[in-house]
């Protein structure tokens, strides 16, 4: 089993919490893990990435090799097209679909929806609203995660763990959103995987 | 009994010294070598043994700090970025010539690719005219590792030892395995050679031959160092000389079994033995190194015409960035084009409609009030020039700020404006971060206030160190004591809140601090809008129990 995914987002998105939980779970399946940050700098609302690497086998690189990732998983549609080159010619695509603008010349919407769509493998959906809708617009990245989950070889009970072990000191209610808008993440793109698999 | 534990590089090293017997950890903030004193500082054992953890006021200071405790036998840890090394370059060098007596980390954290610095430099280059040995950890695990192997090479030795780190690995996780039981401190005990603490020239001198010696010696242990190794590989067309993450990419690119004999270096001097056999039984050599050719040119010297050395130098490596998979792949393809395991990929193409993304200060800091309001009045002017320093405020050089003309190193706001008004500059502005000012804008304002210099100094004061994450400030609630301390006129020392209610108010005092002629110095304070959302929510929690 190996995994190689580019977690993508924007600096204070919350891209890190994803592979904090992710992390926790790989560690507890005993899996082998690598996992490259972005501190300083560039997390001032920059764009933001982190390289997760899960394997049942040791790991040499911290850094995936072009062309290497399994999954892009995306907080932000824009961002998430930063890296193709970076994916797998049979790679995935997870990403929110709302924008996060914060400079002048962001490019088109449907420009960005078009190049989504060309790239086949592509799980895209307004993740705030459904966060919105099962818990709140701050747990989008929960969505994110349960969006991200089916493609990853961990049992879906294990990644919930996480999400207890890195929300459990803000208290249960808190957990318990997080953990809604992680199943609900994934039921949504279950669904939407399941008619892929009939047209890809 | 070992536990594995999910750690960065810093924090892996950190856990290291701290399972390894340490008895005081000492740092300034810098990117990306933060995190090793914070990790430090949050530790259980820490608090149970009164670990000093504090953050000192810059780099030199916390080498020379730690370089006492050492004195007094004690293990110490001292952590900077490479930058920092600079700053801390007095005592360094020297630490070389004093020796040390308990186990003496210097970690330097280089930042090959800038991702959050001004420069590429290498650490290395440092280590070996201090003649000081260099741990350089290839993963979490070394890195571990290495601590305590490091507190014992540096006691064997007399001599601190350099821990040298990069991004990649400072700031990746991966799984380590740990100790249980921690060493216990060692107890306090003075240097078996007191005299050589005292560099006198005639000291000094003696002591200077003994560190050549030693040097040497170190260089020949550094063929049997368990992080140093020779790999056998079958195909001898070509040797690789691999150092610290390099390594791991050769490994990727390779699928993990090198079809070529590999020196793997992760402890320097240069482990010569190991070396010489690798050139006398490879036809080629390709060296493969994070940051600069410090491993090339010494392989290569000047005189080297054999044409069977390859690297950054002779341009199979790319010479500025840092190294990746696909870079290490692409250097062997050029030597060696006929290998398949690593022939040039076909990656997807990059979108051409994303677009770049900079980071950008916070809405709601403070810094950026003091910039509207500066802007503001400097547009009263013809040609005035801001000088800028390091910190979250440098990001004023961005849009729609584009306020400041210079950035350079830690404090050269203050002594750049200086020595523009010198040269006839007016207004010569310096803005500066508070955690900066005490770091090294001090002394550059002493030499402002001796000759009177006209210019205007804005500290922008965010209670804080912003960049690097909101470390405790050496400056806080002291900055207005110090000016006036240093010698700054009262008359022209003011203080203001930067909010933007206060934009008239401050262009008011900016435009009287530059039309009076010598210095003046404005202290415009807010605190960081991240460590004080932080400090809402712990008091929130804190109202709830």
């Amino acid at each position: 089993m190996k995994h190689d995914i580019v977690l993508a987002g924007v600096g204070g998105q919350g891209i890190l919490s994803i592979a904090t939980i992710l992390g926790a779970a790989a560690l507890k399946e005993g899996l082998h893990l690598k996992q490259a940050e972005v501190h300083g700098m560039s997390q001032r609302g920059g764009d933001v990435q982190s390289n997760l690497r899960l394997s049942s086998e040791a790991i040499a690189s911290d850094l995936i090799p072009l062309g290497g990732a399994d999954l892009i998983v995306s907080l932000e549609p824009m961002e998430a097209l930063r890296y193709l080159p970076y994916l797998s010619k049979e790679g995935w695509i997870v990403t929110n679909t709302t924008p996060f603008i914060n400079i002048d010349n962001y490019p088109d919407m449907a420009d960005i929806e078009a190049e989504l769509a060309a790239q086949g493998r592509v799980i895209a959906f307004d993740m705030d609203a459904l966060a919105k809708e099962v818990a709140s617009a701050r747990s989008s990245n929960m969505v994110l995660l349960g969006a991200a989950s089916p493609m990853i070889e961990i049992a879906s009970e294990k990644i919930e763990d996480g999400i207890r072990n890195v929300f459990g000191a803000k208290g249960e209610k808190i957990v318990e959103a997080n953990i809604a808008a992680y199943r609900a993440g994934r039921e949504y793109a279950e669904k939407i995987i399941k008619e892929k698999k009939q047209t890809v | 009994m070992k536990t594995k534990r999910l750690l960065l590089g810093d924090e892996a090293l950190a856990l290291g010294a701290l399972n390894g017997g340490l008895s005081g950890a000492y740092a300034y903030p810098g990117t990306p070598s933060t995190e090793i004193l914070e990790y430090i500082q949050s530790a259980p054992l820490t608090k149970e043994r009164s670990i000093h953890s504090h953050w000192s006021s810059n780099e030199k200071t916390a080498v020379e700090e730690a370089l006492g405790m050492s004195f007094c036998g004690k293990r110490a840890i001292v952590s900077m970025k490479h930058v920092g090394l600079n700053v801390a370059a007095d005592p360094f060098v020297n630490s070389g010539m004093t020796g040390a007596n308990g186990g003496l980390l210097v970690i330097a954290a280089d930042d090959p690719s800038m991702h959050s610095s001004q420069n590429e430099q290498d650490s290395r280059f440092y280590a070996d005219f201090a003649m000081i040995p260099v741990l350089e950890p290839s993963d979490q695990q070394e890195a571990y590792d290495m601590a305590r192997y490091g507190f014992e090479l540096s006691e064997r030795h007399s001599i601190p030892v350099m821990v040298r780190l990069v991004t990649r690995l400072s700031h990746s996780r991966a799984v380590v395995e740990t100790d249980d039981e921690p060493l216990p401190e060692n107890t306090l005990h003075y240097p078996a050679q007191p005299r050589q603490w005292v560099l006198m020239p005639a000291i000094s001198r003696e002591r200077n031959k003994r560190l050549v010696a030693d040097y040497e010696k170190l260089g020949e242990e550094s063929s049997e160092s368990p992080f140093n190794r020779y790999v056998d590989g079958e195909d001898h067309s070509m040797g690789i000389v691999a150092s610290g993450l390099a390594w791991n990419y050769l490994m990727e690119a390779c699928g993990g079994k090198c079809r070529f004999p590999v020196v793997k270096v992760s402890q320097y001097p240069l482990p010569k033995k190991l070396i010489n056999r690798l050139f006398d039984e490879c036809e080629t050599v390709l060296v493969l190194e994070e940051g600069q050719p410090f491993i090339e040119k010494q392989l290569r010297g000047v005189l080297d015409r054999t044409g069977r050395i390859f690297g950054k130098l002779s341009g199979q490596v790319v010479r500025t960035g840092e190294l990746t998979p696909d870079e290490v792949r692409m250097a062997l393809h050029k030597v060696k084009a006929d290998i398949a395991e690593t022939a040039p990929v076909d990656p997807k193409a990059p979108s051409q409609i994303v677009k770049p993304r900079p980071p950008a200060l916070c809405q709601g800091c403070g810094h950026r009030d003091v910039y509207h309001a500066l802007n503001d009045v400097l547009a009263e002017y013809k040609n005035p020039r801001v000088f800028g320093d390091i910190g979250c405020y440098t990001l004023g050089f961005l849009s729609p700020f584009n306020a400041i003309d210079t950035c350079v190193d830690m404090g050269a706001s203050i002594t750049m404006a200086k020595g523009a008004a010198d040269a006839g500059q007016h207004p010569a502005v310096a803005i500066i971060g508070d955690s900066t000012f005490t770091h090294s804008g001090m002394t550059g304002l002493l030499d402002a206030v001796n000759e009177n210099s006209n210019i205007l100094v804005i500290i922008s004061d965010n209670l804080t160190t912003g960049m690097t994450g909101g470390q405790d400030s050496q400056g806080t609630g002291k900055l207005e004591a110090i000016c006036e301390g240093l010698g700054v006129d009262p008359a022209h020392l003011h203080t203001i809140d930067s909010l933007p209610k206060n934009h008239d108010e401050m262009m008011r005092i900016f435009r009287e601090g530059i039309d009076y002629p010598g210095l003046s110095v404005v202290i415009s304070r807010r605190e960081c809008i991240q460590t004080a959302r932080r400090h809402a929510s712990a008091k929130a929690k804190a109202a709830q129990k």
